[in-house]
């Protein structure tokens, strides 16, 4: 019941500064994996459930999301995208920083 | 030399006029007839914004151009377009025919697989009109987790 309240409130972690909209759902999945596994749920990777086979630099929609405001690439421990997946989106995100599709950083 | 599949993305200085972007593309199928290669196909994206500012400029015209070449083609392309900086301020040249191969073949295979399942579970091999959809079809969020409960 303790952990239950705690968990409600919000913890340390989700308080540490002004992450970008998906970080932020994701701290709380992460919040919630660690308080006891009481609101677990599983991740699953975009890439592979929606069947997207090619991961292209050109396709900015695409990538968009796994850029957060300060842009930096949104890690796979939070956006669940499997080893594979995240490999390529890199690759794409890279590319896409060289012509401007994307920001390498943003203040 | 073997011919391989490129693609080339160069952003042109947003103050050009049209005629001087043909002219940049007139100058690029220039280089490409005369290593005798051929360029598949020409697209503009128009004017777009940059995601950072590159000189001065906030904006470019975005054009893509896919050749069929050989790698001292694009070497000489590279070459040349890091010359003229002041109407293409930025330019990438990607060769794709590898991953374009991967991706097909992946794209084949889950797709004969697909009608092997269906015919071994007694259905038409395509997907049917009015089917029930899997719900991972019609999630348009980002994938991530919202509600997680």
């Amino acid at each position: 019941m303790a952990m239950q309240k705690r968990s409600g409130s919000g913890g340390g972690r989700g308080r540490s500064g002004a992450r970008g909209a998906n970080a932020a759902t994701g701290d709380k999945a992460a919040q919630a994996q660690r308080r006891g596994g009481l609101f677990r749920r599983r991740k699953v990777c975009k890439f592979c459930a929606d069947k997207i086979d090619d991961i292209n630099y050109k396709d900015v929609k695409l990538l968009q999301p796994f850029v957060p405001e300060r842009g930096k690439i949104l890690p796979r421990r939070i956006s669940g995208t499997c080893a594979m997946h995240q490999r390529k989106l890199r690759t794409a995100i890279m590319r896409a920083r060289v012509i401007a599709l994307l920001p390498y950083v943003t203040d | 030399m073997s011919t391989r599949k490129y693609e080339l993305v160069y952003v042109v200085s947003p103050e050009l006029s049209d005629e001087q972007v043909t002219a940049v593309h007139d100058q690029v199928q220039a280089i490409v007839t005369r290593f005798g290669a051929e360029i598949e196909r020409t697209d503009n994206w128009g004017r777009r914004k940059l995601a950072y500012e590159i000189g001065h400029h906030k904006e470019g015209t975005y054009v893509l151009e896919v050749i069929n070449g050989t790698g001292e083609l694009m070497k000489e392309i590279d070459r040349r377009l890091k010359v003229v900086t002041d109407s293409v301020i930025r330019h990438i040249v990607v060769r794709v025919d590898e991953e374009e191969r991967v991706v097909n073949r992946t794209r084949t295979r889950r797709t004969s697989q697909q009608h092997r399942r269906r015919i071994a579970r007694g259905l038409p091999p395509e997907v049917q009109e009015g089917e029930k959809r899997r719900d991972s079809d019609d999630r348009d969020d980002g994938g991530f987790d919202e509600a997680g409960v």
